[in-house]
């Protein structure tokens, strides 16, 4: 006998698990509609393959994965797709979402289909892909791809596979029913996972209050290296955490994975399902799900397929709809309310609860927390309940954080305790989603935070930049105004050094802007040219081989020929219009000379002056500059220009207005003189 | 008609606050019981009028803090606290004493609070102190026990309450004073003596104390609280009283058993330490409050100047409740201890 191991807490509610296994499976049969939805598991919807009018077959493909994290969809029946669309699903927030919606033909014809009876012939990769092709995901409520809970990764050692036939919700009889109808198969499927993960101990574990269950899988478990552990029942020994701990005695570490500590789990359904689609080649395409509750007369499991509309499912169950206030997926400790009764059936649907009042009440208003801590008693994650509700009423959410909120699997056990009533799941799962959105709106703003500052940072810095030039400038200028205070009427060698250069370098940029046109122009003919060649080139043969672009080449080879035209003529232009220009320029054997020669012209113009007329001089041209600034400036600013041009144009306004004040002092020292 | 929307669970166990209240009522019987035959109707009455008037105080109080009358007085809260107060009030207190004592216990050390839940201290034991310092005479007038002295009736009963200048009951000190007055005799010698002591320890009060644990235990029995903090307390105190009992001086403070079975041990033990409001949550948190409160009732017993210390102990370990929870998280699944309890 293997040991096993207890977990913290725990409840025992009323089962009511036997009003439901009365009687054997009942096939519920092909609804005149079927709704699947593209997202039934964990991870990214799957993308239709067919469009609206398609016929499909009976395990055809629909929809397929997208991604890794993904399953694909097939017809769980054949018939006409008749919708691609939003329709209200199964959802504890009631939201709509697409589907493929298929209307029936009822002669239930399959698409032709293989399985292999001997996988053991395939390698692991192949047995993966049947299971990720078949669409399986987690049956068990949680709907995780199979596939991708299967693939270990390199590295990773798992030394148990552990198959959860617990079932610990009361209520709930899908698997029981199917361990004691269909334990071979389970078994099969166990077995072919076992081939894939290779694991020390393969175990299927199981609460003994499935007496019948558990003799069923022993029996068929009998002669392979499957072993059937049997523990005592209390809730949530199904919950996947808790699970390992009672069979391995070990805990899966926080925000950790079972593989973590060398587990994988899977729920016995899935193992059907898995058997199924590598043995059989079929696809998920129904599932076993337990119709119970005192307002349905007989509570019972149905074979589903997915997508049948849960009306249909209850109206076989002989459900009365008066009765019930409340229509639950799933158990009454984690399953939650639908909608609307005409939301569809899917692959995590492993019950439909439809109670009485009397069986469910409605909740009574929540009296005081007495802190009698009856709630940290029952919780299997060992949290203090009581406390988080404190800390989530005043929405203290450090604190939270550190009694480990996150740590809650939402079993339910506090609140069934809690003698005050109080909806403690419901406070910890507000709080959860505050926090993450708290934590996703931090991140926005740091990052907006890190953007600012950068910005900031590069504004600095070039305010810091221009600011330093400004005053390079000033002081330039104060020095000029002392030199020239200084000299009187002596010629001003720093002045006349930038004029030398400014001189020299317009005459540069004049130089090589006429060079670079005249290149311009001269390139464009001969790029043209040889276009228009290559061009009656192909037309040529075009005309040859009597293609049908020859009126196509002939537009191009006309249209290349007329361009070729125009660069001519402004090449001839060009040169017409310049061809007098290097005489008026005494020839110079370059334009730097040129440069050169001109500053000295204007030089010698200069010496002629007297020093006050030049400085008079000096402060027209300023002053003129200025104005021409400054209407530029009005210009800008009346038009929005962007702020770095109207920045641009008030430092040169300032700038100019700095020389002048310069140039006056100058003028007035020269004229004292 | 439109499906209802809630959340899980949708399944609820059988407890409630009222439920739990009315269960530690029932189990406070066989103590009211037994001190009813050993002391009288003095305790009854002390009850019955302390019930009335708690209940006038928690309908005027939820009256002037605007909350729902029916919905707050079904949860039994108050009825509690005036037992519980009501029980360890000496016999044939008069009115006006129960009075002053069930409206400090609700409206002050209750509403004034925040009302159920929110009390940091254990309402029925602020009553008491505060009439323990206030009227220290009428608190330590304790009536002799059935067979030692004459026991009054019914009527006396009430007039004692109600016409309290018109009743002479006898009063005498308890097992507890006398062994804390004793300063010239061995306990043998005093046990002798003293026609008050009984087989373990005062006539009657052994009895009482008895009956408080079989109350005690039948709640522990319904799961109504767990036994670290009442267990913890016993032990406490145990321990102490034999770590200094030398054998029976004129010095002893008493033998552990004397201690258990003397003054309000049993009842502090499983109603008052039990408290869940006023009291450390976690386990370990509810095993260190429950010792402690045993070692200071063993300390203030022997070394204080009250007789009876379960009062004080309890209000000094209220405070100190917060701060034990602080440090005695218990260990969450699939993290290691020590972790997040910076």
């Amino acid at each position: 006998m293997r040991k096993v191991f207890g977990f913290h807490g725990g409840i025992h509610p009323p089962e009511n698990k036997h009003q439901s296994v009365r009687t054997p499976i009942a096939d519920a049969g092909i609804p005149p509609q079927l709704i699947i939805p593209l997202s039934q598991h964990i991870g990214a919807p799957a993308v239709p393959v067919v469009a609206v009018g398609d016929v499909v077959l009976k395990g055809q493909l629909i929809a397929e994965p997208e991604g890794f994290v993904s399953v694909p969809l097939h017809a769980p029946t054949s018939g006409t797709i008749v919708a691609i669309e939003e329709r209200q699903i199964a959802h504890p927030s009631g939201y709509q979402a697409p589907c493929i919606v298929i209307a029936s033909d009822f002669n239930d014809e399959w698409i032709p289909h293989s399985g292999t009876g001997d996988y053991r012939d395939l390698d692991k990769a192949q047995v993966i892909e049947r299971i990720r092709a078949a669409g399986i995901a987690g049956m068990g409520g949680a709907g995780f791809p199979t596939a991708v809970k299967l693939s270990v990764r390199e590295g990773v050692k798992i030394d148990t596979l552990i198959i959860n036939g617990t079932e610990c919700e009361p209520y709930i009889t899908a698997d029981d029913i199917l361990m004691r109808e269909r334990a071979t198969q389970i078994v099969a499927g166990t077995l072919i996972m076992q081939q894939l993960i290779e694991p020390s101990a393969t175990l299927i574990g199981v609460e003994d209050n499935k007496p019948e269950g558990l003799a069923a899988l022993r029996s068929a478990a009998e002669g392979t290296a499957v072993e059937i552990v049997e523990f005592p029942t209390k809730y949530p020994s199904g919950g996947e955490k808790q699970l390992i701990e009672i069979l391995t005695g070990k805990q899966v570490p926080s925000g950790g994975l079972p593989a973590d500590v060398g587990v994988i789990c899977q729920n016995v359904g899935t193992a059907v399902a898995i058997y199924d689609a590598v043995v059989l080649g079929r696809p998920l395409i129904s599932r076993i799900t337990t119709v119970t509750g005192e307002a349905v007369a007989q509570a019972q499991n149905f074979e589903v397929l997915l997508g049948t509309p849960m009306s249909y499912l209850l109206e076989l169950a002989g459900y009365q709809p008066q009765e019930s206030r409340r229509l639950i997926m799933g158990g009454p400790m984690m399953g939650f309310t639908v909608p609307s009764p005409d939301v569809p059936i899917v692959k995590t649907t492993n019950c439909l609860l439809a109670p009485t009042e009397k069986e469910f009440p409605t909740p009574a208003p929540a009296q005081a927390c007495i802190r009698c801590g009856m709630c940290a008693q029952v919780c299997p994650a060992s949290l203090l309940p009581q406390q988080m509700f404190w800390f989530a009423q005043g929405k203290e959410f450090e604190k939270l954080e550190n009694h480990n909120l996150f740590d809650c699997i939402e079993c339910g056990a506090c609140s069934w305790v809690c003698p005050s009533n109080i909806p403690l799941v419901q406070y910890y799962r507000a709080s959860k989603a505050e926090i993450l959105q708290l934590r996703r709106d931090n991140e926005k703003s740091e990052q907006a935070r890190i953007r600012f500052e950068a910005r900031q940072e590069r504004l600095a810095a070039a305010e810091e930049e221009k600011e330093a030039k400004r005053a390079a400038r000033k002081k330039a200028a104060e020095e000029r105004a002392q030199q020239a205070a200084a000299d009187g009427g002596e010629e001003d060698p720093i002045q006349a050094a930038i004029d030398r250069a400014k001189a020299k370098k317009a005459a540069q940029v004049t130089g090589s802007a006429d060079e670079s046109e005249l290149e311009k122009l001269e390139k464009a003919v001969v790029t043209t040219r040889k276009r228009l060649e290559t061009a009656s080139g192909k037309l040529a043969q075009a005309r040859d081989q009597g293609s049908d672009l020859v009126q196509a080449l002939q537009t191009g080879v006309d249209k290349t020929r007329a361009k070729l035209d125009a660069a001519e003529k402004a090449l001839h232009d060009y040169q017409q219009a310049n061809s007098d220009a290097p005489m008026a320029k005494a020839a110079p054997t370059d334009a730097a000379q040129a440069a050169i020669e001109k500053a000295m012209a204007a030089r010698s113009a200069e010496a002629a002056l007297s020093p006050a007329e030049k400085a008079r001089a000096q402060l027209g041209k300023l002053q003129q500059r200025l104005e021409k600034s400054r209407a530029k400036l009005a210009e800008s600013r009346d038009s929005g220009a962007e702020d770095k041009i109207i920045e641009a144009l008030e430092s040169t306004v300032e700038r100019l207005s700095e020389k002048i004040a310069a140039a006056e002092q100058e003028l007035q020292a020269t004229e004292g003189a | 008609m439109a499906l209802m929307r809630i959340t899980s669970p949708h399944a609820h166990g059988p407890m409630s606050t009222s439920k739990v209240m009315l269960n530690v009522l029932l189990a406070t019987i066989p103590g009211i019981v037994v001190l009813t035959h050993f002391f009288g109707f003095g305790t009854i009455v002390n009850i019955l009028w302390g019930s009335v008037v708690a209940v006038a105080c928690e309908a005027l109080a939820l009256k002037l803090r605007r909350r729902p009358l029916g919905f707050y007085l079904k949860d039994y809260s108050a009825l509690v606290t005036a037992t519980l107060l009501c029980v360890a009030l000496p016999p044939y207190s008069p009115w006006w004493l129960i009075a002053v004592g069930i409206a400090s216990a609700i409206l002050l050390s209750k509403h004034l609070y925040g009302g159920l839940g929110y009390n940091p201290f254990n309402p029925a034991m602020v009553g008491y102190v505060i009439l323990l310092i206030s009227f220290p005479v009428q608190m330590t007038a304790w009536a002799p026990p059935r067979g030692v002295g004459e026991l009054p009736g019914l009527m006396q009963a009430l007039q004692a309450c109600f016409t309290p200048a018109a009743f002479d009951g006898a009063t005498m000190a308890t097992p507890l004073d006398l062994l804390k007055q004793n300063n010239s005799l061995l306990v043998k010698d005093l046990w002798q003596q003293s026609p008050q002591f009984g087989r373990w320890a005062g006539i009657g009060w052994e009895w009482a104390n008895l009956a408080f644990l079989a109350g005690g235990a039948w709640l522990l029995y319904r799961r109504i609280f767990t036994w670290h903090a009442p267990l913890a307390m016993l032990a406490g105190l145990a321990l102490m009283a034999a770590l200094f009992n030398d054998g029976g001086s004129s010095a002893s403070g008493g033998s552990p058993l004397f201690h258990l079975l003397s003054g309000a041990t049993m009842f502090g033990a499983f109603f008052i330490v039990t408290d869940p409001v006023t009291s450390a949550v976690s386990v370990r948190g509810r095993l260190i409050y429950g010792a402690m409160i045993g070692i200071l009732v063993y300390i203030i017993r022997v070394r204080g100047n009250y007789p009876d210390a379960v009062a004080f102990a309890v209000l000094i370990m209220n405070f100190a409740a917060p701060f034990i929870d602080y440090y005695t998280q218990p260990r969450t699944y699939g993290h290691q201890r020590g972790e997040g309890e910076e």
